[in-house]
Parts: C-alpha cells; structure tokens; sequence
C-alpha cells in the first residue's frame, strides 16, 4: 500500500469540471424561487475534472484492505467471500431504476416472498421483516417486537430484558434505547450463561432475553433448552442476536431451540459485501404469532435495504439445499483447525470445541522480562497488518484483558490457514524474543499508529483551507 | 462431495484438517449441540443454482418488473447516476472491506468519509457530520433522540405535519419505545404552522422541533423566527432537508438550526426500490459530543504524516451500552463514498445546474398540468422540483392512465393532492407526453 496524501478539495481548479448537463433554458432558471429563500454562501465542493476523480478514489482505494485484499479473520464479523454475481444482479436496471412507491411490481414481489421463505426455512422462524438497515437495527426492532407483545397483552410492567455479560456491545445498547433496563447474566467457568444465575432473575419484571448462540466466544450454549423453558415459563420472550448465525447454517435452527425473534445479519452470513461499514441489513424474523407485530413496525423510510437483499437472495440460491449444508460446518472446521495449531503459543482460556470462531487471551510468552514491557494483543494485531493480514478482533468480548476473536469463515483454503498459522506463530517467537519489534508495528503500511488521543483532544472533523 | 465454487476444501482438505483437531467427522464438531436440535430433515429450498441459472432467475423477475418514467418524488428522486460512480464504489478494496477499525489499512475508507463530512457540513452550514445514518428518516428519529439528551430533563418533541409520512412514522415509532412524547405542529396554508408550534411551546417540556425545509407538498418552508422562538423556549431546531437542493436553497444553518438531517439519496443514488440509501445528520459544534454514529477525524501518525482515525467513540455504544441513547453501530458507509464522488464530479456549478433543470422542468410540468382543466392550483407557493395540484377528475383512473402510457406519478396525499416530482433528469419530451396522455385521456 502506497501513501497518498492528497483530499479531493486539494485538487480544486476554479474552472474545471468534472459534470455533463445540458444548459438550462433560460438564463434564471430558479427566478421561482424568492431571493429570501436562496442560499447565500458558497459551497466547497471542489472543481475538478472526472480524469481527477478516477484517480484520486483509486490512489484511496489503494490505502485499503478487503477480503478481496486477503485473510479477514475479523472474529463476529463473518468476513467471507463477496460473490461478483451478486454484484451484478443488484446492479440490474430492472431494480435500480424501480421507485419505493411503485406498486405493479410482480418480479420484486416474487423475489422478497421467495427470500422471505428461504429465511424461515433456514432460520426455523414464520416471517421476517426486511426494514431494519443493519444488525443494531434488527436488535433494536426486535425488541420493539418483544415490548409491543407484552403491551398489547396489557402486561406493562414487562420493563427489564436479561443480557450475558459476553454479549454484544450493540445489545445493552438497543435495550436501553427500547427502553428497557438491562439486567446482566454472569458466563460460568466454561464461558456459557449460568443457569443457576438466571433462575433468580426471573420474574413478571422481565420482558425476555437477548442471547447469542454461538456467544461471543464461539462456544455453543448447550442449556439453550432450559433457558427457553425457564425464559418461557416466566412469561418473557426468548430474542436471538443472529450475528453469529454462521455455524449453524444448514445444522440447526434457531426457531428449533425456543427462540421467538431473531435477526440475521445478510451481511454476514448470506455473503453481501460489507462496503466500509454498511450498507447491510438485518431483518428480524418472528413466529407466527408475532407477524402482525413485526410488520407493523415502520423502522426506515421504505422496505429496508433491497439492493442489499437482492445480493443474499442470489447467495442463498446458489447455495441451495445441498451447499447449505456445508456452510456452516466449514466454518466451524476452520475455527478449530487455526485454535488446534496455535493453542501453545496463544492462551487458551476455554479449550472445548468451538463453532465459528474463539477466543484467545494474549500470548503464552509475550517476552517480558525485567523492565521490558511485554507484547500486548494491539502489538501482534499491528504486526499482522505488516506480514498482510487483517488483524482478528481485539479486546473482545469483555471477558478476558487481551482478548483475540478469530473467525476465518467457510470460504478460506487450508492453504490460507496453513499460511495464517505459521506467522501467528512467527508473531508470538519475535515477541518471545524481542518484543519491541512488535511495540513498533506496523513498519510496511502507509500510516501507523495515528494519534488518536490528539484526533479525540482537537477535534478536526472537515477540510478547512487553512490547514 | 460436489464441488461448490465458493468453498475450497478438498476431500483431502478436510481429512487431514479434522485429523489435527482430532475429531473424526464434520458432525463431531457439533458434538456440543444437544442431538434435538441438529436439524436432519430436507431444507426446504431451491436446489443449488449455477451461475447462469441465477441470472436467467433474475432475468425472469426483471420482466415481470415494468420499467416507468419516474415523475414522483416523496423522499426518493430520480436524479442522474454519472456512470464513474457505480465503477469506484464497486472497486473491492472499498466494496469488500469492513468499518475502518484498524486505521493503518484503511485510510481509503477513512479519507473519503472525512471528505464526506466535510461536504454534508458546506451544503447544510453545520459544524459537524457524522459519518452517515441509515437514511433519513432513521436519522429525524435519532435527531428527536439527540434534542432530547442535549435538554435534560424535557420529553417532548415537536415534529411538523409537512414532514413526509414516513419520516414522521418512524419518528413516532422510534419514540412509542422510548418514551419520548411527539406532538404534531399543524399545516397551514401548506406550510408548517408558525403559530401553532408557538403555541405548543407554551405547554413546555419542549425539547426541540423537527421541521422540513422543503416540504411534502414540494414547498420550500420560509423559516424565519423558527430558531429564535425555539431557542427562547430552551429547545433546539432541527431541520429535515433534501442535500441536492441545498445548493440553491437557504441552509439549516442560515435559518439558525441546530441540527440538519436527510437522506443523501438526492446525490445521485439510484431509487433501487428504496435502498440502500444513506441519511445525513450533523450539528453546530456545541452538540458535537452528542452527535450520534461515527465521526471520523484527522490527526497525525508516529512519524507525522496526516492520518484519519474514527474519533470520539467515547459517545458510542461499545462504551456506554446500558447508558446508550444511540445504538447505531454501522453507517451507511459506501453510499457515502457514493454521494462523495458525486458531489466532486458535479462541483458547486453542476448541483446549481441540477436545481435549475429540475426547476424548469417541474414548472413546465405544473403549468401544463393546470392548462389541461383537470386539476387546480393547491397552493400559491413557491417550490423547486416537487408539486401537489388538486385533482379535479378520478385519482385511481388518473394514476392508471399515466402507468398505461409508461409513467409513474400522481402521488395521492393524505388530504386529497396529487403530488408530482421533476428532475434533470426528465426531458422536454417526456414531460409534454405526460401532458397530452392526461389532456387526452377521460377521466
């Protein structure tokens, strides 16, 4: 990657043009408009050419890194694959030139139905609504769902939903924004939420539980059964976060093991790209005594993101009933292929078998001695940008201090891993060894360490021409 | 095993990765999961399609899609996609990357949102942008959230009914949940009703207001003394706003606004059924701290070099959680790359020129629609791509003739208007067509 320093307001030539319009008819096109209603400052968009900006959204692109780049291991995201047809079927003019508002649409009818069924199907739910735009989103939707069941049963003390503390951050946040309280459920010894913690929790105050299966540290939560029960039996609702969906696609459903409302993140597990941080989707699936709630929620301006669902509906097709099921179990495969192999040199605080991903706690040796400061899970993170890896996930989940989240996906070769481990494990010798070398990382991109204590101190947040 | 383009594994492969685990089979790494749940009946799906089955799929469903002559707007416009657009968005290193969490390979995401907040910033007058929301409506709903956080101790909102139905209806969805109380200031002559939030004010525990700038009848909203008597009520005033027509149109910041929200969508992104899209939201600098989302900003490195990091996370959820009074996560980052290349290829003199063609057009169409008699004037105001009329014939027949004849348009309103929209993008042709189908047609 090649250091470009340029912005797009730097390259500005009054004059210059990088639009083809045709002129307007008459000289004061806007004379309709009252002068009191105009805008009186100028703007800074730039003045440039479309030469100028190919080039200069390439030189940006070229400080990047994709899973077209390389390996993503990035622990909870699922960074597998993007298909190039997917890309080419949303970009269809059909679809794109269609308005929200255009009713005699038969074909996109027939394509969110038919993806609305390979949902349920996958997913063990009776109906998934497609408005929310991200996975936060869903979480925060299905909550609604979850808080709107208890008020139209007149049960209005329903304010508090039990969280795991290995939860995601995005939980907590939703319930809070939904305006319920959050009440924590501790992980036993073995990283599962502990039953007998939860049984006291429960009671006519709880509206449900948001619960990760597989959690967050990649280990599935075998006591789902009974929690549903207990859950259930207290009269709340079991919610389930579908970030970590990915093992048990084409193994197991959620809607099988109790749970009431769910999201999927396409994003993830049905293979849309996830372009810098969106555009995803998160549609939350219900059972059927939920729909009528679910589709009464208007939580974004239309039907949700289309061009998005019209990326997974192509991915699941290609899978059909028979790639489904490998999907997940490849994924699992990998996890545990890279925690085998590196379990010597990297702290294995839970050694059972995992699903998608897992945990490690730092490194076995991180080559402190005396007074030298020993390697820290942000050193080899950034030594792996050097060596052309994306760094896993780092300090999370909350559990352990030096937490490393791997996930590698179904889509990566053993050759990939095979590669991947050897220089984890070169990674975790250099810091036995020396551990400065890893303090200084990374030596081969094009910035390294930003200082982000002074971006937080003096904000500057826009271009301006003086600096 | 079939073979499956997107999975790499061998037979070999998966022999000798299972052999280092020390498990014997794929379902023994399912060992953990209680036998009752592994699901061992037929998926009830598609059989697995190739490549050219899926297109010939999709192919089939784009022909039961017609394609129309887009004349309606209400909050999605049919303006031009330059054809650069869709070729940078779509280069992997940007399309197949994740949020920019590890910043020293991801400049390039970092870079362009810094360029987008900076323009979001010049076209609304703010001091701020975040890096993007879902889209506009979700961002109204997060700003009724942020007046509230940003007034202590006050719970009610005031969102005016020349807002478009959606934006209000995720608002009061939103809200329902949070308890925050939604009170609707009334129309007036097309406009927001200056009197009645007024009077609304006088009840007190207002947090802030949320008023468009051009409205759903395609009015631009004369705001004066909006911000002032919101101010002195201790509230903020948050301006809904359509970003392309804030080229030419008085900005939230020159009426006093406090916060801007909308949808980005105007900057040449495609209708594309209704997403993705991107909504904007950004704030005078007091707010800063309460500005949901990402922000981006630059600083140095180690060696000193410009860089851009994601900055003051502290307001973000991976830090308050049950404190939260946001829980978005992601934006809508690659429309944003999206809207930022189109407003460097289109500059200050090509927006203008938009407004003006869609200008144009829009009062051709409106004049036109009057000459032929089955309409009348709704409003004596002014407006800049957007219309409502009062129809004097059969809607329903109305909106059918026009679809016959190829167009859509002739949007019904809650009060009985019908509302059309014009962009550059919609010929002289295409607009007399549209003219003489309803001159000619019996309705």
């Amino acid at each position: 990657m090649k250091y470009y320093d340029k912005l797009i307001f730097e390259l500005s030539k009054p004059g210059r043009t990088g639009y083809s319009l045709p002129e307007p008819a008459s000289k004061d096109a806007l004379s309709a408009i009252p002068a009191g209603l105009r805008r009186e400052s100028d703007t800074c968009l730039p003045e440039v050419s479309e030469p100028d900006v190919v080039r200069h959204y390439t030189a940006l692109s070229q400080m990047n890194f994709g899973v077209d780049t390389g390996f993503y291991p990035l622990g909870s995201c699922t960074m597998k694959y993007n298909p190039k047809i997917n890309e080419e079927i949303a970009a269809m003019p059909a679809f794109s030139a269609v308005h929200p508002l255009q009713e005699d649409i038969p074909g996109i009818n027939e394509i969110i139905d038919g993806l609305d069924h390979a949902l349920c199907a996958i997913t063990g739910m009776d109906h998934f609504t497609f408005l929310p735009c991200a996975g936060a989103h869903g979480e925060l939707t299905g909550l609604m769902v979850m808080r709107e069941y208890h008020l139209r049963r007149g049960d209005t003390g329903r304010t508090k939903v039990i969280v795991p503390d290995s939860a995601h951050g995005t939980n907590p946040a939703s319930a809070a924004v939904c305006g319920l309280q959050v009440v924590e459920v501790k992980s036993g010894p073995d990283g599962l939420v502990d039953v007998e913690s939860l049984r006291p929790l429960l009671g006519d105050d709880i509206a449900g539980i948001m619960m990760t299966n597989p959690n967050t540290l990649g280990l599935f939560e075998r006591q789902i059964g009974e929690i549903a029960e207990l859950v259930h039996g207290c009269g709340g609702l079991l919610y389930y976060d579908g970030a970590n969906m990915n093992p048990l696609l084409g193994m197991v459903r959620p809607g099988d093991m109790g749970f009431d409302i769910m999201h999927l993140n396409l994003h993830k597990t049905f293979s849309t790209p996830h372009g810098g941080g969106g555009p995803g989707s998160g549609p939350v699936g219900v059972k059927a005594a939920l729909a009528d709630i679910a589709t009464s929620l208007k939580v974004s301006g239309f039907h949700g993101n289309f061009g998005v669902m019209l990326r997974a509906y192509a991915y699941i097709l290609s899978l059909g009933r028979q790639n489904i099921r490998l999907a997940g179990k490849l994924s699992v495969l990998g996890a545990n292929y890279i925690k085998e192999s590196l379990k010597d040199v990297y702290k294995l605080p839970i050694p059972s078998v995992c699903k998608h991903e897992f945990v490690f706690d730092g490194l076995v040796n991180d080559g402190a001695h005396d007074d030298v400061k020993g390697a820290t899970t942000l050193d080899v993170a950034k030594r792996l940008l050097d060596y052309g890896y994306h760094a896993p996930t780092i300090y999370f989940p909350l559990l352990f201090h030096q937490a490393i989240m791997i996930e590698p996906t179904e889509t990566e070769s053993r050759e990939t891993l095979d590669a991947f481990i050897d220089i984890m494990r070169k990674i975790a010798a250099e810091a036995a060894e020396n551990p400065a070398t890893l303090h200084d990382a990374p030596h081969t991109t094009p910035v390294s360490r930003p200082d982000e204590t002074l971006a937080a101190r003096h904000p500057v947040l826009k271009w301006q021409d003086s600096i | 095993m079939a073979g499956f383009q997107y999975f790499p594994h061998t037979e070999e492969d998966i022999r000798a990765m299972l052999d280092r685990i020390g498990v014997s089979s794929l379902d023994d790494l399912y060992s953990d999961v209680p036998g009752s749940f592994i699901y061992d009946k037929e998926y009830d799906l598609p059989d697995a399609m190739s490549e050219q089955q899926i297109r010939d799929f999709f192919d089939r469903m784009a022909s039961l899609t017609p394609r129309k002559t887009v004349f309606a707007g209400a909050g999605a416009y049919d303006h031009y996609t330059p054809s650069v657009i869709p070729y940078i968005t779509s280069r992997s290193e940007f399309l197949t990357s994740y949020t920019p969490y590890q910043c020293e390979i991801s400049q390039g995401t970092l870079r362009y949102i810094f360029e987008y907040q900076s323009l979001i910033c010049s076209l609304t007058g703010m001091d701020v942008s975040n890096a993007s929301m879902y889209d506009g409506p979700t961002a109204a709903a997060e700003a009724v959230r942020m007046c509230i956080s940003a007034t202590r101790g006050r719970n009610t909102v005031l969102v005016s009914q020349a807002l478009l139905p959606n934006v209000r209806e995720v608002i009061a969805t939103y809200a329902k949940y949070s308890g925050t109380v939604i009170k609707l200031i009334a129309c007036k002559d097309g406009r927001t009703d200056f009197a009645d939030m007024r009077r609304l004010l006088e009840d007190g525990d207002v947090a802030g207001a949320i008023v468009p700038s051009v409205n759903r009848f395609g009015i631009i909203e004369d705001l004066d003394g909006f911000a002032a008597a919101l101010h002195d009520a201790g509230a903020l005033l948050t301006v809904y706003c359509d970003p392309s027509a804030l080229a030419v149109l008085k900005t939230p910041g020159e009426w006093g606004a406090d916060i801007a929200v909308g949808d980005c969508q105007s900057l040449g992104i495609p209708l594309c059924y209704g997403g993705p899209y991107a909504g904007f939201m950004a704030c005078r600098n007091d707010y800063m701290r309460k500005l949901p989302g990402r922000i981006v900003g630059q600083t140095v490195d180690k060696d000193g070099r410009r860089a851009f990091v994601l900055t003051l996370q502290a307001r973000e959820q991976h830090i308050r959680r049950e404190k939260a009074t946001s829980n978005i996560c992601s934006n809508e980052s690659l429309m944003a790359l999206w809207v930022t290349v189109y407003m460097a290829l289109m500059g200050p003199e090509g927006l203008k020129r938009v407004n003006e063609l869609s200008c144009e057009g829009a009062h051709a169409l409106y004049d036109g629609l009057l000459a032929t008699g089955k309409f009348e004037t709704a409003f004596k105001a002014p407006f800049l791509k957007e219309f409502v009329l009062r129809p004097l014939c059969d809607v329903k027949k109305l909106q059918q003739t026009l679809s016959d004849a190829g167009f859509f348009g002739a949007l019904l309103t809650e009060e009985g208007y019908v509302s059309f929209c014009v962009t550059e993008k919609r010929t002289r042709a295409e607009i007399d067509a549209l003219v003489e189908t309803v001159r000619r047609a019996a309705l």
